[in-house]
């Protein structure tokens, strides 16, 4: 396992798309242990293609993805969730008419071990004490925000060394963001390395660590999250005009 | 001076959904008009709305003096709005000229099978020359399904245009096209404009927009937040907060 800091998980040259086009073209980019790394970009640059080729939904066509160290390309879905990584998509995931305890168990469907699964469950109700207070609750009976919850919670049941989170703020009003985010800032404090896509590029990137801008299927600025929200060329990036595109 | 397409503080909301909030967006005639904002600002429902394929809650659509505030898609067609949807909307298991060929029966009054004859000879020749128009004429004889996903937004230009329409709303005829195609688009667009063609534009890619635009109008929230040439609305910083964001320890200071 890489020292915090260190690349946990690293993407070079990667090509990747659906149909006849590219909609990567050659990305490259890494993740460090034990960070938040927030991707950003308008619409259309390709940070959800990249997020599903990580996590095996889309094949790449060329490149790389190594997480600490082993290749990811080829792996099935279930193969990737094995080495660790754990993706939460952008819509909701809940089985509505499920209850919340129900969502979370079947976050564990791939592991055999009972015992196992009990401590997990148990760590998530001490992690997530709001989650666990819902638990009777059917998933679709709760707000959008809540649900994001119970979705990280469900995640939790594959102890990921990797959560990646597609637009956990999506619909959500300021103050709700608020939880969410700070549920996230939790889950990294309990030593999960995080990954997240964020269409609210300002509080993607102060919460992260590190910050990566695509563009048109391409990386055009990365450093930390504070380096490239103050960068002077973000605004042109997301409103076109820059010498860079 | 009158508006040509006027949104006058149209509201809708989606159940608990505030999808426009007193929205007014005006369209001046012959321009070449765009209409942006982030994902879930709007712009979709409002292009609903000014085309009958959504009702609002409150306010009205103008079509220069005439309000057309909820009247049906059909009817708004007739009046001389033309739209295009993001997903393209055409007949795939029909050929590209025999698509047009349907898009020719409009306003002939009686509807006939389209196919049986496939056209008179004038339809036919109106038909094939739009194609020409828009760069697929090659293809009139392919089934549509057969069209990449470029083409199949100039198809459904094409048929828009047969209409012979005041205005035409473009719903994100960029998307997912390629760059030389895009080229190709935004010259038809030009072109028609310049003989007298209005066009209202929502689409994401900014190049697009600001270089074809004279007038951009950018939603946020379902609100209008800033309406200008593209210039001013590049560096106003409104509209950068609609597209980055407002970060969440931010929200205390009033921001939302």
């Amino acid at each position: 396992m890489p020292a915090p800091g260190e690349p946990a998980l690293v993407v070079d040259g990667l090509v990747s798309g659906y149909g006849g086009g590219d909609v990567l073209h050659e990305v490259s980019m890494t993740v460090p242990e034990g960070g938040i790394t927030c991707v950003v970009g308008p619409n259309g640059a390709g940070k959800s293609t990249l997020l599903a080729t990580i996590s095996g939904l889309l094949r790449p066509r060329r490149g790389s993805i190594a997480f600490r160290g082993e290749s990811l390309v080829g792996k099935s879905p279930r193969q990737i969730l094995d080495a660790g990584l754990v993706h939460v998509p952008q819509n909701h995931s809940l089985f509505r008419d499920m209850t919340v305890r129900e969502n979370i168990e079947l976050g564990g469907y791939t592991v055999r071990d009972r015992a196992l699964i009990a401590r997990r469950l148990a760590d998530i109700e001490q992690a997530f004490p709001q989650v666990t207070s819902w638990s009777r609750k059917k998933a679709g009976a709760l707000s959008g925000g809540e649900q994001r919850l119970v979705e990280f919670a469900r995640c939790m049941m594959l102890d990921p060394a990797l959560v990646i989170l597609d637009e956990p703020s999506m619909g959500l009003s300021p103050k709700v963001l608020r939880s969410v985010f700070d549920a996230v800032r939790m889950m990294s404090a309990r030593g999960k390395t995080i990954l997240l896509v964020e269409q609210n590029a300002r509080a993607g990137l102060r919460l992260s660590t590190h910050g990566v801008v695509m563009e048109n299927g391409r990386v055009r600025l990365a450093g930390t999250g504070e380096q490239v929200l103050g960068h002077p060329e973000i605004g042109a990036l997301y409103l076109g005009g820059s010498p860079a595109t | 001076m009158t508006a040509l397409l006027r949104a006058e503080g149209v509201t809708k909301a989606f159940g608990g959904v505030q999808a426009l909030q007193d929205c007014t967006v005006e369209v001046e005639q012959g321009t070449i008009a765009g209409l942006i904002g982030p994902n879930g600002s709007g712009k979709t429902t409002l292009f609903n709305i000014m085309t009958g394929y959504e009702r609002v809650d409150a306010g009205d659509v103008y079509l220069g003096h005439k309000k057309i505030t909820n009247q049906r898609p059909q009817r708004v067609f007739a009046l001389g709005i033309g739209r295009t949807f993001q997903l393209t909307r055409i007949f795939p298991r029909l050929t590209v000229l025999e698509n047009m060929l349907i898009a020719t029966q409009h306003g002939s009054g009686r509807a006939r099978n389209p196919l049986a004859r496939a056209g008179g000879r004038a339809e036919r020749r109106r038909a094939l020359g739009m194609l020409e128009f828009t760069g697929i004429a090659d293809h009139a004889g392919a089934l549509a399904d057969t069209l990449s996903y470029g083409q199949r937004k100039l198809l459904e230009l094409s048929y828009v245009l047969v209409a012979d329409p005041a205005i035409v709303l473009l719903d994100e005829p960029a998307g997912g096209v390629n760059p030389s195609l895009i080229q190709h688009l935004a010259g038809r667009i030009r072109e028609l404009n310049a003989a007298g063609t209005t066009f209202l534009i929502v689409e994401h890619n900014m190049d697009f927009v600001m270089g074809l635009c004279g007038h951009v109008t950018v939603l946020d929230y379902g609100t209008v937040v800033a309406a200008g040439p593209p210039g001013i609305i590049r560096s106003d910083p409104k509209v950068l907060d609609a597209y980055l964001g407002v970060a969440e320890e931010d929200d205390d200071a009033g921001a939302r």
